[in-house]
């Protein structure tokens, strides 16, 4: 595996004023970088929905989100990973233009938050984390004061609210009091809402945390079908791996308010992974003899590292290997243990890493890397 | 759905505009929210009983004198300021003003308390910023809807104690009459805006519903009850009244100074003036000779502009505190972060 695994850099495009400054010591960079005097940058290429440059919002002594750069492009899937606390909302309110950033800049649809907030929030769908509505009314009524807060005239929103609420599996209880919903229709009223405005954009933060898991499917097959169908940009956030993995075409990792890596899932395994290779192997031995011969018969491959027999009635073995790259190679020859010597294989397979294991790894990094600096 | 189906980048070709601005649009879902809600309900009740009592004393002891003062001009607006005698002991109620005085504060921090931290525990607020309005819309929006309504309940009220005036007293009001009314309900919104206002700036700065509400009405009970109790004893060790009588003048001068920083002193006073065109002077003399005077006076109506003159300094201190307390919770909530 080439290059330093852990933390990388994020691209910067040529041209821009940042590409001069030394990127090593992030922190001590950006602490001098708030008294900096604002600097220029040109507003993004139209195919990249949001970007920011340096983005750093401070609370006091606490660093919520630390010098971030981020580019979503159109017709993407963007999701934000990392722990509760770790600056994705304080990250997604600055991109609404709610919250002023202490330093840095952003964009959304080639518009300043900051200073054109209203504009950005015309063509920004959100949906709050822990979303609300007005339980007195109901979901179709909040709806309906969402879409005249949007100007939207009534005619187009009864038509755009009955879509929306079709989309997300509302209708039946849309003419229903709100303070008789429950969570996850709650966030599902909540994706609908976002969507009555019918924006360009779409900011979700923990969209499906409360929803049962099948419901979690329907959300993600429906905010797939958004993308296709209507060419929508979405930007989620996200603490639940297995989702993010499932729906999101390219993942942020977050960590202590900084983007820590982004890119697809096979970008994050090349920088994050170890390096190593990994096999499952099946095979139905059960004689703790038998088990032994084969594990040693195993771990005598060239490039094995380990074998490891999981407990339990599954039989499955596990064979780390050395590099990614020798796990074919590695398959090929327990292919001829297997035929030389009869055993039982139910099945063989090439494990990929899951985003766990990268999250893991990805945030493991910074905090080794960074215990020296509050050391010193 | 031509709005849906169209090109994610392409510029919109649908019309979006519905003439309507931001805190229109909440002030008008807020408004019919009030209007319907309990609160609302509970207090128009709570209100026109407050005036019905004494209103019901009033108007006997004015049908008692009607027939022998045919040459006053004010016995209809009397219904409003006249603390009647209750039976044969003497029991002074509070006259129909008295009554508004004390629970007047309440209309307006019923209609506030919760206005923004109710949205905070709904976690409403986030979704409604994000929408494309400014930020103040909510407060101005929420602030309008309160003062309608409670402009609404003060003309009802006031409205059905004219009618009861009109039928059990037979007196047509004259029209300097109803100027006065018309007045002193101005001055009477004016004093619940005050306090619409405080309940506002509650709302942004305590972030539960439940304790805002507990510090409007114990601000209430204080200000209203005992006001003027605290006033007086801080005016007994100010001022004490001791020595001449000129001396004395002076430090019952200093007291009335005090309690005019109640903002339900500045309310009564301005509205017995408005209503009651008898009352020619809001402060005690501040001289011997000035005491004489105001007693050698013969008893005179005065005209309504001069009432409203005479008045108008507490109408100012009243427009005054309220625009300071809607401007504060106006500040703060510019500032504050969306995220609790």
């Amino acid at each position: 595996m080439s290059g330093t695994p852990g933390r990388i850099a994020p691209k910067r495009r040529p041209g821009h004023r940042l590409a001069a400054a030394p990127a090593p010591d992030r922190a001590r960079v950006s602490g001098s970088r708030a008294h900096a005097p604002e600097r220029t940058f040109e507003t993004p290429p139209d195919d990249i929905r949001i970007r920011t440059r340096g983005l750093t919002k401070r609370y006091g002594d606490l660093v919520a989100v630390d010098d971030l750069d981020l580019d979503v492009q159109a017709g993407e899937i963007f999701g934000l990973l990392g722990q509760n606390g770790a600056g994705k909302t304080t990250t997604i309110l600055m991109l609404l233009g709610l919250t002023e950033p202490t330093s840095g800049e952003a964009w959304v649809m080639g518009l300043d938050p900051t200073r054109g907030p209203l504009e950005v929030k015309r063509r920004v769908g959100y949906m709050p984390d822990s979303v609300g509505f007005y339980g007195d009314m109901s979901g179709r009524e909040n709806l309906r004061y969402t879409a005249r807060l949007n100007r939207i005239d009534q005619s187009t929103a009864n038509a755009t609210i009955h879509e929306v609420l079709t989309q997300v599996g509302l209708t039946d209880r849309a003419d229903d009091r709100v303070d008789t919903y429950s969570r996850g229709m709650l966030q599902r009223l909540g994706i609908a809402d976002a969507l009555v405005k019918d924006p360009d954009v779409l900011i979700l933060d923990e969209p499906t945390t409360s929803i049962d898991p099948l419901g979690v499917g329907e959300i993600l097959d429906l905010l797939r079908g958004l993308v296709q169908e209507r060419g929508l940009t979405i930007l989620l956030s996200s603490h639940l791996l297995n989702q993010v993995q499932s729906v999101c075409d390219r993942i942020g990792i977050f960590a202590a308010g900084r983007l820590i890596g982004q890119g697809t899932m096979a970008d994050l395994a090349a920088r994050f992974g170890d390096g190593a290779g990994h096999l499952e192997v099946g095979l139905d031995l059960v004689a703790p003899a038998e088990i032994e011969r084969v594990r040693a018969l195993i771990a005598a491959i060239d490039g094995v590292t380990a074998v490891v027999r999981a407990d339990g009635p599954a039989r499955v073995w596990t064979v780390a290997v050395v590099s990614a790259a020798e796990a074919p190679r590695v398959r090929t020859a327990i292919f001829a243990i297997v035929a030389q010597h009869e055993l039982p294989l139910t099945s063989i397979r090439e494990v990929v890493p899951s985003l766990e294991d990268i999250y893991r790894r990805a945030v493991a990094g910074p905090a080794v890397r960074r215990a020296p600096e509050t050391a010193a | 759905m031509s709005a849906i189906s169209r090109e994610p980048s392409a510029p919109r070709s649908v019309p979006r505009s519905v003439p309507r601005a931001g805190w229109m649009v909440i002030g008008g879902k807020e408004f019919g929210d009030h209007l319907l809600s309990a609160r609302f309900i509970v207090l128009v009740i709570v209100l026109g009983l407050a005036a019905a009592i004494p209103l019901y004393f009033a108007a006997a002891a004015i049908r008692a004198v009607a027939s022998s003062v045919t040459d006053s001009q004010a016995i209809f607006i009397a219904l409003f300021w006249l603390a009647p005698d209750v039976g044969n002991g003497g029991v002074t109620l509070p006259s129909v003003t008295g009554f508004l005085a004390y629970v007047a504060p309440l209309l307006g921090l019923a209609f506030a308390f919760d206005a923004i931290n109710g949205e905070r525990a709904d976690g409403t607020l986030p979704r409604l910023l994000s929408q494309p309005i400014h930020r103040d819309d909510v407060v101005n929006g929420k602030f309008a809807a309160g003062l309608a309504v409670i402009g609404i309940v003060l003309v009802s009220v006031v409205g059905a104690i004219a009618a009861f005036g009109l039928i059990r007293l037979g007196i047509v009001p004259a029209a300097s009459e109803v100027l006065r009314i018309v007045l002193w309900v101005l001055v009477t919104f004016i004093y619940v805006s005050l306090w619409l206002a405080f309940g506002m700036l509650l709302s942004v700065v305590v972030r539960r519903a439940a304790t805002s509400a507990l510090i409007g009405f114990g601000t209430w009970l204080l200000l209203t009850f005992f006001g003027g109790l605290i006033v007086s004893l801080i005016g007994g060790i100010v001022a004490p009244l001791t020595g001449t009588a000129q001396e004395q003048l002076r430090s019952i001068g200093i007291q009335e100074t005090l309690r005019r920083l109640l903002p339900d002193t500045l309310y009564r006073e301005a509205s017995l003036t408005l209503l009651n065109p008898q009352v020619t002077s809001v402060a005690t003399p501040a001289t011997l000779g000035g005491y004489q005077q105001a007693q050698q006076r013969i008893p005179s109506l005065l005209s309504l502009d001069q009432s409203f003159i005479l008045v108008w300094p507490q109408v100012v201190g009243l427009v005054a505190l309220t625009v300071a307390c809607f401007a504060l919770a106006y500040v703060t909530f510019m500032r504050q972060e969306v995220r609790a």
